[in-house]
């Protein structure tokens, strides 16, 4: 983050010219194109609810386990230090209640507040820019339509700069552009639509799409997959190989609104959250818009690609109750580990027992030598709420070395994704304190 | 209305799907000898057998089930494997609270089925799931050695069954 | 606190001098309510309880029922756990009685203190190694009187002379005619003969059944499921819930917000106690299902910020400063020499019973019946007949199979919530815990703070020794009058305040550490000697190591006075073969020896240690003196198993607190040993007839500091807190840096 400071640094030279001229605001309201799945306008309510669950104001904004929706205080762990979320409730002290239609719309579009502070970009303004006004507004009527929760907000803990706000605006003439969503008239309307739902709404390309040194996104590399919070989000392009290019619609459609395609992984981590608090409320017009969009997102290697192995050869000859080939390697510790805690779900066959989220043949996550996601659904576990009965896997953070955890991340690449894992004791212990 | 088959026996049950085998064996069946001793499928207590292969039961949705073969820990006798394994478990004498039996029997009988003469390392990817905290784990595996190949395994201290011992 | 059906001796000397445990319940049988205890021969309430239990024609005392068809019943004084009292109390009916334990069937007793009462106990109660030596004798002459009345029965309608008939598994004999009569044939006519006033008891040296390896009673019904534990009692029009109390020590419910969880199928209600909620389901799963759709608000209490550590610290400066209540003080300490010291520490350990903590109970306006494991039954009626107004006589408790007890079925507090909860409803209701409430609500064996010191003559022999223990005290809570008149907690200092080695001078001291209230501590499997011989037993390898001499001849210089101990440490050394073959590198072994519970024992552990610091466990043999045995099988499943728990422990436990409440939860975050991580553990026993020891826990009392030794030789490493800490057992951080290995080259795999 250092080369950040000197990004800060340069950009002071530039001038205030420039920082007014990169920080000009679109002012359109914008139109956004059809989502079928919110009701039109006129049921401001429904509409607002719908693409409030679209934009997934919820995972960031309402703690786990809280009764109090949308009251904020949510922690995250950022490399400079901790952002909480904010109090989006209609409560006049703590939360927005005193803010305007207006207020609303430039904090959503531009990222600066009432007070006109401005907002770090951990709040996705930089994907919301593209909504259109009136989509904005259903979303604060909806939200003013909810039980106003007094909570206060808590207070940041970022060390200098990072806590500066007004050094936000250089940050945004640099990376943020204030721009609405424009429909491409040669394609469908349904493309467009997936495209609103999965650059705006859905603001995937945060999570997805590298980020450059100064942390902004790094435009022509859209969705080739970045890591973020100690998880990988995949490269979600149309790479064949190294993206989601050969998964067909259903597997595509599938993964979004229920977290699992068969041989093709399960959700867990951050996407888990996106799929339980958003994407299983989007209607199946609404998920095919989405995969028709994602399927013309030009094909990226991405950083780091993951080559997957549907056919592994170590589970290939394996069983469900055991592992194929000799015993020889009894003493590998990973192996170990494995039969005792895990083989009753996941199976050496890699289909998995009780459901098939826990198959894990031909998922990202064995195939990825780093071992990144496997190493942190190890680590603390992971749970699924969408339809049917709630996914989840206990953590073993707490009672397993990084030596184990890394052994068994070995272990699993190896056995079902065929390749040698590269996961180290110290990596284990890097991850442990990214969450 | 879904209809489970257990132990050879067809049983209407009035469930939501996502409840897990477990409970309904346990309190709408009233099958109480497969025991809940974790509910995460870590400790192997709920084991029994889905078409022959062992599976937790404590995160097995019945709905899935469909009429797929069940059998538990009171009717895993009737099967060769598992008439070998529960005679080797009175004659080594495993059980101590006994509580955790049920689930290792289960799995006991699963692997001995599919492998007649397992050696140490079958034994442990077949049994590592079971948790027995009284530490039973030499005997049950003597005992699955000696279900197997007939011959009594190493024991310091039982050195024969006398007279009048039950078997 | 578990222990094995002890070895028995009529005229055993240690009776009930070791453990805390047993201290206890001697206080209690001075309490004790019972006029009369259990009895050979048949009592005044002897009569309704045979009634109710099928009216056998032949009931001759409270624990042997037999009828015409020569069906042999055992009623059980003691309950089981796991420990094989069922076994041992048949073996002791069966010998004399003249059966085989493969023709007895056994039975959980009915509550009552004048037929099962044990004397030293004051009531029906299981604990403390009490069972088997106070029903060694009666239960023995039990046998004896039933047997001498079906053969006068037999003798008379042969008209012979009764001594010259035998008795053979459920028939007497009468050898020179030739005749024989079952037992069967005999029952009802011996039900009506008056008691005999002397019977004559078997001479050890014809036993046919005590003293040799048998199999368990129990095991035909375990192992197909048929045993009936606590867990499985079904009462008609039962219900079950589960319960999350506030998961704060000490805190309290304020407030739940229920809607979300009544609208689920299968939940029948909510109930509310003053620091807890249950949800009541048709069953479990609806049951738990409702449990997480509770919006529960909790009152923290005053213990919502502790941790850990701030009980480490506090505990840390009492062993260092506060002031102790001195329990032993032999000679003086010299001037001269050098001083070694050390200071250890032990954490919180939670029991973790396979079957988690469960009672059904059905209250009506006049009676209130609990079907529940519990070791002390007892306790149990009078907490009911607090909680519901009833007389105690008006509670009646069924008692069950243990899936477990190391212990915690020494508390009540499970059973006291079932009773509050069904006392709110009309039903029968079961109250299970999920294995997280199990955890978070342990009463765990508390955590200590031990100092330990000695002087070294010229010899390198210590001269004299000084240890200051800190931590809570359970049995000041359990049972208050049995502290020592200075307030000392013997527990607390046992395997300490005598050690196997001949050290002239010496000063134990106890520093009496309360925890904040709310954190309950309890009973485990060994309490005081499971960290008092890690401390001590660690400490002698340290003070080897200091004057450069081995573990195993430094520890034989100090026993050439006692020598049952010594031959504990020379067999236990000669079968793991302790002077042959050198070990491979950050391979090593360690001894610990000790005399706890009445027994000596010798483990020695054979470890590995990995680069990276991982432990595995490749051997273990324990050499064993517990004098003379009633069931070698047992004594062996009780030595390896309480090995394995105590390693288990060792290598993996700890249970530790964040913002007041236990953070561990379930067997993924509170670890235990699986099979493929367990060692052989080899039995050896020293085969003499002496005075019996307690097993139980011996092995478990062992097994750290003998893990803790081989830890140290194999990596030099001395580890003075427990569990394991791996990250002191690396090598060098760059064994950290490189990849762990994988299957690779095993598989055969093609790598691509
Ligand atoms: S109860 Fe199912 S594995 Fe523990
Ligand atoms: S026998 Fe008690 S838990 Fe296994």
């Amino acid at each position: 983050m250092i080369r950040f400071l000197i990004v800060v640094a340069l950009l002071l030279l530039l001038g205030v010219g420039a920082y007014f001229y990169l920080n000009r605001t679109d002012v359109s309201d914008g139109t956004a194109p059809q989502v079928v799945g919110a009701p039109p306008s006129a049921d401001v309510l429904a509409r607002g609810e719908y693409l409030a669950k679209a934009a997934d104001c919820t995972a960031c904004h309402t703690l786990p386990g809280s009764a109090k929706a949308f009251a904020g205080g949510v922690p995250f762990k950022l490399p400079f230090g901790t952002i909480y979320s904010s109090n989006i409730t209609a409560d006049e002290a703590t939360g927005i209640g005193s803010w305007s239609d207006d207020d609303f719309v430039r904090a959503v579009r531009e990222g600066v507040r009432k007070d006109g502070k401005h907002l770090y970009p951990a709040f996705p303004y930089t994907s919301y820019t593209q909504l259109s006004r009136s989509d904005v507004l259903a979303i604060k009527a909806y939200l003013f339509s909810l039980p106003k929760a007094p909570q206060a907000n808590k207070a940041n803990d970022l060390s200098f700069p990072y806590n500066q706000r007004w050094a936000m605006g250089f940050w945004n003439a640099a990376f943020f552009k204030s721009q609405r969503f424009t429909p491409d008239p040669s394609q469908s309307p349904q493309w467009n639509s997936g495209k609103y739902l999965t650059i705006a709404l859905g603001h995937c390309a945060e999570c997805h799409t590298p980020r450059n040194l100064g942390f902004g996104l790094e435009h022509g590399n859209e969705l080739a997959g970045e890591e973020l919070q100690g998880w990988r989000a995949y490269n979600i392009t149309s790479d064949p190989t190294h993206g989601i290019g050969a998964w067909s619609d259903s597997d595509i459609a599938s993964y979004l609104t229920t977290g699992h395609a068969d041989g093709r992984g399960s959700a867990s981590g951050p996407m888990a959250e996106a799929v339980e608090n958003s994407l299983r409320f989007l209607n199946s017009a609404d998920a095919a818009a989405l995969v028709t969009y994602l399927r013309t997102v030009p094909a990226h290697e991405g950083k780091d690609p993951i080559t997957i192995d549907t056919e592994a050869a170590p589970v290939m000859a394996s069983n469900q109750a055991a592992q194929g080939g000799d015993s020889a390697n009894a003493d590998n510790v990973g192996l170990h580990l494995f039969e005792g805690a895990c083989a009753s779900c996941h199976q050496w066959n890699g289909k998995g027992q009780q459901t098939p989220y826990a198959s894990l043949l031909g998922t990202r996550g064995v195939n990825d030598v780093r071992g990144t996601n496997v190493t942190q659904i190890l680590l603390h576990g992971s749970s699924l709420h969408a339809e049917g009965p709630n996914i989840f896997m206990p953590g073993f953070g707490d009672a397993y070395s990084n030596t184990e955890i890394a052994a068994l991340t070995n272990y699993v690449i190896g056995h079902f994704g065929n390749k040698q894992g590269a996961v180290t004791p110290d990596d284990v212990a890097q991850r442990r304190k990214q969450l | 209305m879904l209809s489970l088959s257990v132990n050879g026996q067809s049983y209407p049950v009035d469930v939501p799907d996502d409840m897990p085998l477990l409970w309904v064996l346990r309190d709408v069946i009233g099958l109480t000898g497969t025991k809940f001793g974790c509910g995460i499928a870590q400790c192997g207590a709920c084991t029994v057998h889905v078409d022959g292969q062992a599976v937790r039961s404590c995160v097995l949705p019945v709905g899935s089930l469909g009429n797929k073969a069940i059998t538990t820990i009171e009717a895993v006798g009737n099967t060769p494997s598992g008439q070998k394994i529960q005679q080797a478990w009175l004659d080594v004498d495993v059980v101590q609270c006994g509580y955790c039996q049920s689930g290792q029997i289960m799995s006991a009988a699963a692997l001995l089925q599919r492998t007649p003469n397992p050696n140490d390392a079958d034994i442990d990817a077949a049994m590592s799931g079971n948790i027995c905290r009284c530490g039973t784990y030499v005997r049950i595996r003597a005992a699955i050695k000696q279900a197997a190949t007939g011959r009594p395994e190493l024991l310091q201290t039982i050195v024969s069954a006398p007279e009048g011992a039950s078997s | 606190m578990k222990r094995q059906d002890d070895p028995i001796d009529p005229g055993r000397r240690k009776a009930l001098q070791s453990g805390g445990l047993a201290i206890a319940f001697l206080w209690l049988g001075g309490a004790g309510t019972a006029a009369a205890m259990i009895n050979a021969r048949r009592q005044p309430s002897d009569a309704a309880v045979a009634l109710a239990d099928g009216n056998p024609p032949f009931a001759p005392n409270a624990f042997i029922r037999i009828d015409t068809s020569g069906a042999v019943r055992l009623v059980m004084p003691s309950v089981e756990m796991g420990q094989g009292i069922y076994t041992g109390c048949s073996m002791l009916l069966a010998e004399e009685l003249g059966v085989g334990l493969d023709q007895i069937t056994v039975e959980h007793s009915p509550p009552s203190d004048e037929l099962y009462g044990i004397p030293a106990l004051g009531g029906q109660i299981t604990g403390g190694s009490t069972s088997t030596r106070s029903t060694w004798q009666v239960l023995r002459e039990a046998g004896a009187v039933a047997r001498t009345m079906l053969v006068t029965v037999a003798s008379a309608e042969w008209h012979v002379d009764p001594s010259t008939c035998t008795v053979d598994r459920g028939v007497v004999h009468h050898a020179s005619s030739g005749r024989s009569l079952g037992f069967g044939a005999l029952a009802a006519a011996a039900g009506k003969l008056p008691m005999p006033d002397k019977v004559q008891l078997t001479d050890p040296k014809n036993f046919k059944l005590i003293g040799k390896p048998m199999r368990r009673v129990d095991s035909p019904d375990k192992i197909k499921g048929a045993a009936q534990f606590g867990i499985d009692v079904r009462v008609p029009g039962m219900k079950i819930a589960t319960v999350a109390a506030c998961p704060t020590m000490g805190g309290k419910l304020v407030d739940v917000d229920d809607k979300a969880a009544r609208a689920i199928p299968g939940v029948v209600q909510v109930l509310r106690l003053d620091n807890a909620v249950a949800v009541v389901g048709e069953h479990f799963w609806a049951a738990r299902q409702g449990l997480q759709a509770l919006n529960i608000t909790w009152d923290r209490g005053a213990n919502a910020a502790l941790t850990t550590q701030q009980l480490r610290d506090a505990l840390a400066d009492s062993a260092r400063n506060g002031s102790s209540i001195v329990a032993t003080d032999v000679g003086s300490r010299p001037t001269q020499g050098t001083t070694v010291e050390s200071e250890y520490q032990s954490p919180m350990l939670a029991h973790a019973t396979m079957e988690p903590m469960n009672a059904t109970v059905f209250v009506t306006s006049d009676k209130c019946e609990i079907w529940t494991g519990t070791q002390v039954p007892m306790r149990a009626v009078e907490e009911a007949a607090k909680i519901t107004g009833l007389s105690n006589d008006k509670v009646i408790v069924h008692n069950q199979y243990l899936g477990g007890g190391f212990g915690r079925r020494l508390e009540t507090d499970w059973v006291e919530q079932a009773v509050a909860l069904a006392k709110q409803v009309s039903y029968p209701l079961k109250v299970i815990w999920t294995r997280e409430e199990d955890i978070r609500h342990d009463r765990v064996r508390p955590m200590y703070h031990d100092r330990i010191s000695a002087v070294l003559d010229a010899d390198g022999k210590p001269a004299w020794y000084g240890y200051r223990t800190s931590g809570s005290s359970v049995l000041a809570r359990f049972a208050p009058m049995a502290m020592g008149k200075n307030g000392l907690d013997s527990d607390a200092v046992e395997c300490v305040d005598e050690v196997p080695y001949d050290i002239p001078a010496k000063k134990v001291e106890w520093i009496r550490h309360d925890m904040p209230e709310g954190l309950v501590t309890g009973w485990w499997r060994g309490v005081g000697p499971t960290h008092n011989l890690f401390v001590v037993e660690s400490f002698m390898d340290e003070l080897a190591h200091h004057v450069g001499k081995g573990p195993l001849e430094y520890r034989r210089a100090l026993l050439q006075k006692n020598p049952r101990t010594l031959a504990v440490l020379n067999l236990a050394a000669e079968k793991i073969g302790w002077s042959g073959q050198p070990l491979p590198a950050r391979v090593g072994r360690g001894i610990a020896l000790g005399e706890p519970f009445g027994s000596r024992v010798c483990a020695i552990v054979e470890a590995e240690v990995t680069p990276q610091g991982e432990v595995r466990l490749r051997r273990v043999v324990v050499a064993l003196d517990c004098g003379i045995a009633v069931n070698t099988s047992s004594i062996e499943a009780q030595v390896q198993g309480g090995l394995l728990f105590g390693l288990s422990a060792a290598m993996f436990s700890g249970i530790t607190i964040r913002d007041g409440a236990i953070e561990q939860s379930n067997f993924n975050d509170y670890r235990n040993l699986r099979i493929n991580e367990a060692p052989m553990v080899e039995v050896h026993r020293v085969v003499n007839v002496e005075p019996p020891g307690g097993l139980g826990e011996v092995g478990t009392a062992i097994a750290a500091p003998a893990l803790a030794n081989a830890i140290f030789a194999a990596t030099g490493v001395r580890l003075y807190t427990l569990p394991v800490d791996r990250d002191l057992l690396v090598k060098n951080s760059d064994a950290l840096k490189s990849v762990v290995s994988t299957a690779a080259v095993h598989e055969g795999r093609n790598l691509t």
